[in-house]
C-alpha cells in the first residue's frame, strides 16, 4: 500500500492476543495518536455524484 | 526458433496418434498479424495449424485449470513456471500433462512495432533475429531485440523448468539482468509522487478485466470484482475502485506471479500493470528468496510458516 502512495504510518498492523488487554489499549492509543497526527485521509475517497 | 514449428507439429502428432494425450494446447496464427491465438488440437489432423514464432506471448497454463483429460501443452519458460504453480495449487496433476518445452528467446511487443510503423501492419515476416512489418505502402525492418516485450527483455528463465519433450536445445539464459529497475524507481519517489504515478498509470483503465482473464493465476470461480454479495469493490470507473481492483489483483498474485507479461499484453489500452505485480515479485525475492514456479518440491513462502519469516511490520 505504501508502495502505491499511501502515507507511511496510515496503515498499521498488530497482533494482539485476546489475553493482552494492556497491549490492546496501548496499540489503540498509539495508532489513534499517530493517525490523528497525519490528519484527515485524502486518498481512497469517493465523491458522491453531484445532483442538480 | 522458426524451426520449432515443425518439431512441435511432429511431437503433437505423435502424442495424439499414440493416444498419450487427448489434446495438445499450442498456438495457431491469429486472424490479424502478431496476435497468435491458442490452438487446441484433438486429432492428428489438427496439428497442422500449430505454429511457433515471436508472437506466442499468451500464457497457455491459463487453459489447464481443472481439466480432467490428458493434455500435451506447449510451454515456454514462463508457461512452464505457471504450469508448476498450477500443479502446486492442485489445479492440474503432473501425471495428466505432457509438457512440450520450448526454449524461448522472447516474444515481440506488437505495440512497439505498431508505434514505429506509419500505418496499419497487415503482414509480418520473421527471420531468426529480425522482424519485417509490412502494410499499405511501407515495409519496415526491426531487430528482434529492440522490439521485445519488456518482461521478455528482463527474463532470466527462458528455458522450461519442467518438460517431457524439448523442441530444441536449451538457449543461453540472460545474465546480469537488472530485473527491478522500474520498481526501484517507484520506491525512490515520495508518497505523493507515487500516488500520482499510479493515478496516471491507471487513468486509461476501462475495467475490461482482460488482464485478469489472460492471467493463469486468476482462476477463482467468481472473482472478487464480480461478486455482489458482498460487493467488495465498486464496479465503475471511480479512480479508487479502479485502483482497488489493480492492487488487490496484484496481491492475489503475490509469490505466484512469474512475470509472464500476459496481463500487459492483453490490455487493450496498454497499461503496464506489471509494476504492481513486480513489486510483490521483488518483495518475494528480497524477503523470502523466492521465485515462483521453479520447483514442484518446495511450497511457496506464503503457504508455509518458517520461524525466521520477516515480521517487523507487526507491532
Amino acid at each position: 500500500m505504501e508502495h502505491m502512495g499511501i502515507e507511511p504510518g496510515r496503515l498499521q498492523f498488530s497482533w494482539i492476543s485476546s489475553a493482552e488487554s494492556t497491549k490492546f489499549v496501548n496499540v489503540a492509543t498509539q495508532v489513534t495518536q499517530s493517525i490523528k497526527a497525519l490528519g484527515p485521509n485524502t486518498q481512497f475517497i469517493k465523491k458522491l455524484a453531484e445532483v442538480a | 526458433m522458426l524451426s520449432y514449428t515443425e518439431k512441435i507439429r511432429e511431437i503433437a502428432g505423435r502424442l495424439l496418434a499414440s493416444g498419450a494425450v487427448e489434446m495438445v494446447i499450442g498456438f495457431r496464427q491469429g486472424t490479424i498479424p502478431m496476435m497468435n491465438e491458442p490452438h487446441f488440437a484433438k486429432t492428428p489432423a489438427e496439428v497442422g495449424k500449430l505454429v511457433w514464432d515471436s508472437h506466442c506471448g499468451i500464457n497457455l497454463a491459463n487453459y489447464l485449470t481443472d481439466r480432467k483429460e490428458k493434455i500435451g501443452i506447449v510451454a515456454k519458460g514462463c508457461d512452464s513456471r505457471n504450469i508448476v504453480t498450477h500443479i502446486i495449487e492442485n489445479k492440474i496433476k503432473r501425471e495428466q500433462l505432457v509438457v512440450i518445452g520450448v526454449p524461448c528467446r522472447g516474444m515481440v511487443d506488437k505495440r512497439k512495432i505498431a508505434m514505429k510503423c506509419p500505418g496499419e501492419v497487415t503482414a509480418v515476416i520473421e527471420t531468426e533475429t529480425g522482424i519485417t512489418a509490412k502494410g499499405n505502402g511501407f515495409s519496415q525492418s526491426f531487430e528482434k531485440k529492440d522490439v521485445l516485450q519488456h518482461n521478455c527483455s528482463l527474463c532470466i528463465h527462458r528455458n522450461p523448468v519442467i518438460h517431457d519433450e524439448l523442441v530444441a536445445e536449451p538457449v543461453d539464459e540472460q545474465k546480469g539482468v537488472d530485473r527491478y529497475a522500474d520498481v526501484r524507481a517507484v520506491e525512490a519517489m515520495s508518497p505523493e509522487q507515487r500516488w500520482k504515478y499510479f493515478e496516471d498509470l491507471l487513468s486509461p483503465c476501462v475495467r475490461c478485466y482482460a488482464c485478469r482473464n489472460a492471467c493463469p493465476l486468476c482462476y477463482c470461480p467468481t472473482c472478487f470484482v464480480d461478486e455482489s454479495r458482498p460487493q467488495w469493490v465498486g464496479k465503475g470507473q471511480e479512480p479508487s475502485d479502479v485502483r482497488t481492483f489493480h492492487f488487490l489483483r496484484a496481491y492475489h498474485c503475490a509469490g505466484r506471479c512469474t512475470d509472464c507479461g500476459s496481463c500487459e499484453r492483453a490490455c487493450p489500452v496498454g497499461i503496464n500493470m506489471r509494476v504492481f505485480t513486480k513489486k510483490l515479485e521483488k518483495d518475494s525475492l528480497d524477503l523470502f528468496g523466492w521465485e515462483a514456479g521453479l520447483s514442484l518440491e518446495v511450497r511457496p513462502p506464503l503457504d508455509v510458516y518458517r520461524p525466521n519469516d520477516p515480521n517487523d511490520f507487526i507491532k
